[in-house]
């Protein structure tokens, strides 16, 4: 497939990807016939036909009739807004979270993901990789990270992250405690093995709460850590560590030693602006509010139109594990309001993932009707949601993720850390 | 269609096989959903989603259909194959009245060495020794064995039942009532019509029946619109349905597994049960399957038309053949419907609410 047509289609983030702009220079671009054949032009004239099919005429139908395609008919004028490719204001997005309307949402967010990808879906053959969970911070919501010689700490030699990462493997994603002895050298030498030993690996590593810890650590300033990380052989980064922006919880959930959002932000601009890509995530379904959950998204739309690096949102759903911080997992319709919610607010984001390790398989393959245009990959070995006891297998086949993917009825698309696309799955 | 769909709905008219086409296989799921909601709150106005406390213990796994998506039966003879005597089987029936169960779904196999004095012992003991147990016994296709090993009419065995003190039947062995589908993966249990038949008649004496649907093997969308057609004509003849249950096949353990490797997914199922919802306008409920479908599949589907959560499933043991096993409390499946956004209520085998929570 020709680059040009895939950087219409949204599908390559190279140094041309800037924020909302090019995203809707792409997003014109998808019904031009030429670019449908690039991918399943059946599937494409299909989903365009299902989005059209909605008359003009019924939008503005009285409410309370049930011919009405919103049970809320506060969504109306967010419809006309998400057709019209405007803008969502913060009323809109607290309305998002509040209204009882899910088919709405799923139907507004629908249009908003197939516009851009029509039905296809993304994912990755990836490996996770922890380093280490040893961690200075105690944070309320973690079940992962342990004290240095805490039953259950593990320190992994150079070595041993080499031997996870077999040959062929994709993306390495690669996140760990904030680990008080480490020097950020070894970091910097861990990604140059990696690189030299498996160049066929994209390195997706480090969040910007670790690279925070290394200036607090080490003095080490951000733009250099990352400088150097890019030097070694860094791709990407992920996008924890963001948790919920919010004052107010870092303290109540004591995650206040952290980056908080204005330093998360700033590395992730500072890696923007080196030509790293980075990803974003929100943890929700614990104790914060609807409110926090909408500035949190704000936060990060501003800081993509700012830096325009970020590839993709994840909604982290909180594991209950040891942590408690609630009675139970936040319900399946929770974590579909919130990814319908952040594809339409995050209107310049490419992606909006589902995460099928936090939320399951099943919720996962039904939030593709609600937004989701990724659902991560076959994520072998994690740990973090595990350790809280994630009821999803740890890491999954990848005929499991085409299985996902297909029985939403959507088209599998296999790509890189970078959403260059390997292969498509008709 | 949508149009069209969302007319006949605001004008309380029945759908048409296209339509139902369209939203088996064509329409949005988002759609398929919003619409069915709207049925759903047309005939049940309040948020309230009913269960019921309940065990589904069987008697003896001998059968000799041999179909092919079944992992639970044994050959006769089989060393695995078992039959428990009346008193082995108030021994379940007891153990779901101490947790206060109110229906006992009993099933079996087709197996031809009991006599009709063996299932009529079943309905009189748990009668008489369990009163606030509601004996929900034995599927159409079982009723065939029985009326076939006793050479009486099955209008006859059902009288019988019936004076026994049974007044409810289960909808299992539906299957997909196709012709082309039963032929291919049980085709010793004879057609569509049998199933049908034993409903029918089973309405006509009073009785209140489920119907159910296995999909998600070798049926495509005209056999299962053939399915709701003839489940919603028998329902025009006598109402007896009180609900219908739709579940997707699993092929663990089956002779079925060898071609069919997964079962489907929480997207045709909620595609599946938003459209019976639509399509059975003469249906008081359709039934959330927590139990097949997983729980968090299971919540989702309260959005997708369905307004009963099932049952505890104390016991369970036809699914657990296949490898798929999974568990609950009355109090989880509360917080399951609560979190889901509803009011749960407990109710009977035939769905008057007991307790509103």
């Amino acid at each position: 497939m020709p680059r040009r047509r895939l950087e219409r289609r949204g599908c390559v983030s190279g140094p041309t990807l800037a924020p909302a702009l090019a995203l809707r220079e792409r997003e014109s671009a998808i019904p031009e016939p030429e670019s449908l054949d690039s991918v399943n032009p059946a599937t494409y004239n299909q989903t365009d036909q299902s989005v059209h099919s909605f008359p003009e005429a019924a939008m503005s139908v009285a409410v309370s009739h049930a011919s009405s395609l919103f049970r809320d008919g506060r969504l109306l004028p967010v419809w006309d807004k998400v057709r019209a490719r405007e803008r969502l204001s913060r009323e809109d997005g607290r309305l998002l979270f509040e209204t009882a309307d899910l088919h709405g949402l799923g139907r507004m967010a629908d249009l908003a993901k197939s516009r851009l990808y029509g039905d296809q879906v993304f994912f990755v053959l990836n490996r996770y990789v922890n380093p280490t969970n040893v961690c200075v911070l105690s944070c309320s919501f973690c079940d992962f990270a342990r004290k240095k010689g805490e039953a259950g700490a593990f320190e992994n030699s150079i070595e041993d992250v080499l031997e996870m990462i077999k040959p062929g493997t994709r993306e390495a994603h690669i996140v760990g405690g904030h680990h008080p002895d480490w020097p950020f050298e070894y970091f910097e030498r861990m990604i140059a093995a990696i690189h030299a030993a498996r160049p066929e690996t994209q390195i997706k590593a480090f969040t910007a709460a670790e690279v925070d810890y290394w200036w607090r650590r080490w003095k080490i300033e951000p733009r250099e850590a990352l400088t150097r990380l890019k030097r070694a052989g860094l791709h990407s980064m992920p996008g924890g560590g963001a948790e919920i922006f919010s004052p107010r919880l870092a303290k109540l959930l004591r995650y206040s030693g952290k980056a908080d959002a204005d330093r998360w932000c700033e590395i992730h601009g500072i890696a923007h602006s080196l030509g790293i890509k980075t990803n974003a995530t929100m943890l929700y379904g614990h104790v914060e509010t609807m409110d926090e959950r909408v500035e949190h998204l704000l936060r990060l739309r501003e800081q993509q139109d700012r830096s325009g690096g970020f590839l993709t949102f994840i909604p982290l759903a909180y594991q209950i594990g040891d942590t408690k911080l609630v009675q139970r997992q936040t319900p399946p319709t929770d974590d579909l309001r919130t990814i319908a919610a952040s594809r339409l607010l995050l209107d310049n984001f490419p992606h909006v993932e589902a995460y099928w390790v936090m939320i399951g398989q099943e919720t996962a393959s039904l939030a593709l009707h609600f937004g989701a245009s990724d659902v991560n990959g076959t994520l072998e070995d994690e740990k973090i949601a595990h350790m809280a006891k994630a009821e999803s297998p740890a890491g999954l086949a990848q005929e499991q993720i085409l299985r996902m993917i297909r029985d939403a009825g959507k088209v599998p698309v296999e790509r890189d850390a970078l959403y260059n696309v390997v292969r498509v799955w008709n | 269609m949508l149009d069209a769909v969302r007319d006949k709905l605001d004008a309380g008219k029945r759908l048409d096989r296209a339509e139902g086409r369209w939203l088996l296989t064509e329409a949005p799921l988002v759609d398929v959903g919003a619409l069915a909601q709207e049925a759903r709150f047309r005939r049940i106005p309040e948020r309230r989603v009913t269960f019921v406390i309940d065990s589904n213990p069987n008697y003896t796994n001998v059968c000799v259909t041999d179909c092919q998506f079944c992992a639970f039966y044994r050959k006769p003879g089989h060393p695995e194959a078992y039959t428990l005597t009346v008193e082995q089987v108030m021994d379940k029936v007891a153990f779901a009245a101490e947790r206060g169960a109110t229906t006992v779904l009993l099933q079996g196999g087709h197996n031809p060495a009991l006599p009709l004095h063996y299932y009529l012992s079943l309905v009189r003991e748990t009668r008489r020794r369990f009163p606030s147990v509601t004996p929900h016994f034995f599927t159409a296709s079982e009723l065939c064995t029985v009326a076939e090993v006793s050479s009486l009419p099955v209008a006859e065995v059902l009288a019988r039942l019936k004076e026994a003190g049974q007044s409810t039947l289960p909808g299992g062995g539906a299957e997909i009532l196709s012709e082309r589908v039963r032929r291919r993966i049980e085709p010793k249990k004879g057609g569509p019509a049998a199933w049908l038949d034993v409903h029918r008649e089973a309405h006509r004496q009073g009785f209140r029946s489920t119907a159910t649907m296995m999909y998600g093997h070798v049926e495509t969308p005209e056999d299962v619109l053939d399915h709701l057609d003839a489940i919603r004509a028998l329902q025009d003849e006598h109402g007896g349905f009180t609900a219908f249950v739709p579940w997707s096949f699993k092929p663990g353990n089956t002779l079925l597994e060898k071609w069919i490797k997964q079962y489907q997914g929480g997207s045709a199922y909620l595609r599946m049960l938003g459209a019976s919802r639509l399509y059975l306008d003469n249906f008081p409920h359709v039934q959330a399957s927590w139990f097949s479908e997983g729980k968090r599949a299971g919540q989702v589907a309260l959005s997708w038309g369905a307004d009963d959560f099932g049952g505890t499933l104390f016991e369970e043991n036809v699914h657990a053949a296949a490898d798929y096993v999974n568990k609950t409390t009355v109090d989880e499946i509360i917080t399951l419907i609560r979190d889901a956004g509803f009011t749960p209520a407990q109710r009977t085998t035939e769905y008057e609410i007991l307790r509103a929570y």
